[in-house]
């Protein structure tokens, strides 16, 4: 009974220890996309293009987006322009992109 | 070198997770304005009850991806559950296993733009969802098919090389392969087989069609092969999802098709109707003979999946389901109903601030 009972208790504290740990990472998100400023958080669904010739590379970016990386899962809400291209690099050899599909959609994600 | 791998051996994942988090900090440290190390991944909370046994799972799986320079790419996934369970399965105290697993480490070599070496642990490239559909942030339904063993024995990944890429890449058509050789590994947190194995697969953008065909041979103690095909169609003007695949290996067979539809053409996808996504799986194996290792059902078993997932804001999504399966010879043993749900989280960050 004894020993149970000290399984128990390393049980709880395993679970305490890793909800501490989802918190302060949660946290430490937050914190860190705060840090990173609302106003410079990309929006993959709605890009700031400034000419036509960069219209049509987000469209193209847009369309080779859709295509590729939304085939598996949903497209992050929102994240800053600074990693758009450590995802899109990430996203190359996942999904198998091209350099120039790379390109393309880093135009579209952070113009 | 015997010390090496004597400590090798003790490594656990959260210490891979954190070194692993340090090493790249340190060699990254030159990241250019868009190119900062992330962290992302899911955290959640699962809870199932199978025929009876009830459990719960705390989970938390980190990705963390760091560029290293303009051809390399570092990236490495961890997964630490708390498994809590009955004693005796559906009777007994509640009981918790902690369960840690790297899932991938591995150094990436963009050596043009067809054409990627990857060297270290990867995920076993066989099929569609152990590469692409098994992260807690992307999965429809919590249980794996119920062939995903099938192609990717021992555990999922392998440790050795891959090379992959895409062959053709136009507006109308797309090819990609996958190539690897993988060492069997016996050190903690890096287990794998000696196998090798190929992936092919076509994918059309403009009907958003994808089929493909998968090759592994298990090059330890008895050697065999297992094949499988996929079929995936997403049509572009609709919210439909239709992902389906089979596999055969020289003991049992099977397939599942998974149907899902967003409503979001009811009033958008934020709105209260269109966030509500109902999913569909058909499963079916068969048994040709026995084999109590291959981690398929012993007997010829027929599943259907029925869920509802909802997407919540920022990135939350809470999954239910019920499945009843059949599975057995006679009809009566081995038939049993399946509860699931979830709540995940998925999160996206930059390491640091970076430079601007």
């Amino acid at each position: 009974m004894k020993t149970l009972r000290a399984h128990e208790r390393v049980c709880i504290a395993r679970i305490l220890l890793l909800s501490s740990s989802l918190l302060i990472l949660g946290m430490a998100g937050l914190m860190a996309q705060a840090k990173a400023g609302g106003s410079q958080g990309s929006k993959p669904k709605e890009p700031a293009t400034t000419s036509p010739d960069s219209d049509q590379d987000a469209e193209a970016g847009q369309k080779k987006f859709q295509a590729n990386c939304s085939r598996c899962h949903d497209a992050p809400e929102q994240f800053s322009p600074r990693i758009a291209g450590t995802i899109v690099r990430h996203m190359r050899v996942r999904a198998s992109l091209s350099a120039q599909d790379e390109k393309d959609i880093l135009k579209f994600l952070a113009p | 070198m015997h010390s090496f791998i004597h400590h090798a051996k003790h490594l656990n994942s959260s210490r891979l997770f954190y070194l692993t988090s340090l090493l790249l900090l340190c060699f990254a440290k030159a990241a250019v304005a868009q190119n900062t190390p992330t962290i992302s991944g899911g955290v959640g909370f699962l809870n199932s009850t199978n025929a009876g046994a009830n459990f719960f799972q705390p989970v938390v799986s980190p990705v963390v991806v760091a560029p290293l320079g303009k051809d390399f790419l570092a990236e490495s996934r961890f997964y630490f559950e708390e498994f809590v369970g009955r004693k005796n399965g559906t009777s007994g105290p509640y009981e918790g296993t902690f369960i840690k697993d790297t899932q991938y480490l591995q150094l990436d070599y963009l050596a043009s733009s067809h054409l990627t070496v990857v060297g270290g642990r990867y995920l076993t490239p066989f099929g569609t969802y152990n590469e692409r559909l098994a992260p807690i942030w992307i999965q429809k339904f919590q249980d794996a098919p119920l062939i995903s063993a099938i192609g990717t024995r021992t555990t999922g990944s392998s440790d050795g090389g891959m090379i992959r890429g895409v062959l053709l890449s136009r507006p109308n058509a797309q090819v990609n392969y996958v190539g690897y050789f993988s060492a069997s590994s016996s050190v903690s947190q890096f287990q794998a087989a000696r196998a090798m194995g190929d992936r092919i697969e076509v994918y059309f953008p403009n009907k958003r069609i994808e089929i493909g065909t998968s090759y592994a041979r298990f090059l330890q103690g008895t050697h065999n092969n297992s094949f499988g095909a996929h079929f995936w169609w997403l049509p572009p003007s609709s919210p439909l999802q239709v992902r389906s695949e089979y596999a055969h290996s020289e003991h049992a067979q099977g397939y599942w098709i998974e149907t899902t539809y967003r409503l979001s053409q009811w009033r958008g996808p934020e709105s209260f109707v269109g966030r509500i996504e109902p999913l569909f799986r058909m499963q079916q194996t068969f048994r040709n003979s026995p084999s109590p290792g291959d981690g398929l059902p012993a007997a010829d078993t027929q599943q259907a999946d029925f869920g509802l997932q909802y997407h919540l804001p920022h990135e939350v999504r809470v999954n239910t389901s019920y499945s009843r399966k059949f599975s057995s010879p006679n009809g009566t043993n081995g038939n049993a109903n399946i509860w699931d749900m979830s709540i995940t989280y998925r999160f996206l960050f930059p390491m640091w601030r970076g430079k601007e």
